[in-house]
């Protein structure tokens, strides 16, 4: 149930996006998910791809600090309602959300999570039955 | 001029270079000092001595090499740069001792990394450094990552270039080869000699030199002299490693400011690269100071928080250190130019 999600280090410049995303390209790398944090002068992107080891080397290799992040995927109909639901689910058990980003497929919405502590945000959701995505299911999307 | 032999130039770091030339007994006073430094450094004629200073003008390259073949080791004439090369023929030819500028150790460690090559298959056991200002923190870091002894070196191109002054293998102080450069400590301000054990600016009067001989030469670098006698049974007075020349001290605001102080800050904080570029500015008739900071992937987090609380532990602990306000911004590994010579660590913009 724990994605790994790439966390990339950037300086607030322009083309630096685009630098990391053309080294991903060279080995074909799919991305799934994509969000983008920033301050005034620094930020951090947020990737989910098919092969998250692959691809922390070849950003390594083009000199970019990476990290894998565990997340967590939850499939909800993709209204207002349910995203607020699963954050509810959450603050009922103490577990703060870091941050937390979606998209949607057709009429469902991927809510991607981080959470103060994984393990139990992944119980708390399942008790609740709610669909939690593997990291297999979100590639293939 | 006819007895002249040899002329080398100071890096020229604070504006134009220095010419220096050296008769024939001056080169083999050199020899005979760096023969010195070398026999301290626990380095004899079984060893492979690999010297990456520049060879040239620049006194760091030749200096090394004659003094090398003088206790009888096999001398690597490899000159500065060419990282890649640098690792393969320390790598093939089994270099024991290394020689060049701290920065450029610290880089070749981090190459070594990156190569592939095992530490076990290198048999590098101590490094000369010296020809720029390093901290204690930066000599640990070396030795961690190159796993050798450090040894510091001291010199300048006016006085001989390096073989002044060196340590022993017990790293506690630089024994001055004081029977051809007599070593002072005056005030800068007034200067007047200062009594023995006090700090103040290091000034050198040359005994045997021909070529350029010195009457109380002005070093610029601040230390003070220890007149006890070693535990490694010389008994050349020695001298503290050098709070940094006189020349890179910055003033701004008012204040003095050292680089090496701002490297201490950052050393002490160990999940910090110590890569780092100061900048001063100067805005609306004031000073401004900046650090650049390189950011590795032993401490990124993906929380804002947490790197936004680095930085303002960073900047904190500068301000009380330097007393000045600072402003640090932290940037993308290997953003910050990496020296093969001499670090560049202080960009000024202000004009005067």
């Amino acid at each position: 149930m724990i994605i790994h999600q790439l966390s990339v280090f950037l300086e607030n410049k322009s083309g630096r996006i685009t630098e990391a995303l053309e080294a991903l390209g060279e080995e074909n790398i799919r991305i799934t998910a994509l969000s983008v944090a920033d301050t005034v002068e620094f930020g951090i992107l947020r990737l989910i791809v098919s092969d998250p080891e692959k691809a922390r080397e070849l950003l390594k290799k083009n000199n970019f600090t990476v990290n894998l992040t565990e997340v967590i995927s939850v499939m909800a109909p993709n209204e207002a309602r349910y995203y607020a639901k699963v954050l509810k689910i959450l603050s009922d058990q103490d577990i703060s959300v870091e941050y937390t980003y979606a998209f949607s497929v057709g009429d469902k919405s991927i809510i991607i999570l981080r959470c103060s502590n994984t393990d139990e945000a992944i119980k708390a959701l399942k008790s609740h039955e709610m669909e939690l995505l593997k990291a297999s299911d979100l590639y293939k999307i | 001029m006819s007895e002249i032999v040899r002329v080398h130039a100071s890096s020229g770091t604070t504006g134009k270079p220095t010419v220096v030339g050296y008769t024939r007994s001056d080169i083999a006073v050199w020899s005979e000092v760096i023969a010195r430094t070398l026999t301290a450094a626990g380095a004899n004629r079984h060893d492979f001595i690999q010297i990456a200073y520049g060879y040239g003008l620049f006194t760091g390259g030749l200096g090394l090499h004659y003094g090398g073949e003088k206790i009888g080791a096999s001398v690597i004439p490899i000159s500065g740069g060419n990282t890649t090369r640098q690792i393969q023929l320390m790598h093939d030819f089994g270099s024991t001792v290394l020689a060049c500028t701290p920065s450029y150790a610290l880089f070749l460690s981090e190459a070594i990394e990156e190569s592939g090559i095992k530490r076990e298959d290198l048999k590098l056991r101590v490094g000369v450094f010296g020809a720029e200002p390093w901290t204690e923190n930066m000599r640990r870091e070396i030795e961690d990552k190159l796993r050798i002894k450090a040894i510091d070196i001291y010199g300048l191109s006016e006085v001989i270039g390096p073989g002044v002054a060196s340590e022993c293998l017990l790293q506690d102080g630089l024994h001055i080869n004081e029977d051809h450069f007599y070593p002072e400590i005056i005030d800068p301000v007034t200067l007047k000699v200062l009594a023995p054990g006090s700090t103040g600016e290091l000034v050198f009067t040359t005994i045997t030199k021909e070529g350029l001989p010195l009457l109380r030469y002005r070093t610029r670098d601040l230390t003070r002299l220890n007149y006890e006698r070693c535990k490694c049974g010389r008994t050349l007075v020695r001298m503290e490693k050098c709070l940094g020349r006189s020349d890179d001290m910055l003033i701004i605001r008012g204040v003095n400011l050292f680089p090496s102080q701002v490297e201490t800050v950052l050393l002490e904080m160990s999940e910090i690269k110590p890569h780092y570029l100061l900048i001063v500015d100067r805005l609306n008739n004031l000073d401004t100071l900046e650090l650049k900071v390189e950011v590795d992937e032993a401490f990124f987090q993906d929380k804002i928080s947490q790197l936004e609380a680095l930085r303002q532990k960073l900047q904190t602990n500068l301000e009380s250190a330097l007393g000045l306000g600072i402003k640090v911004t932290l940037v993308e590994p290997k953003m910050i130019e990496r020296s093969e010579g001499k670090a560049k660590r202080v960009i000024d913009k202000r004009k005067f």
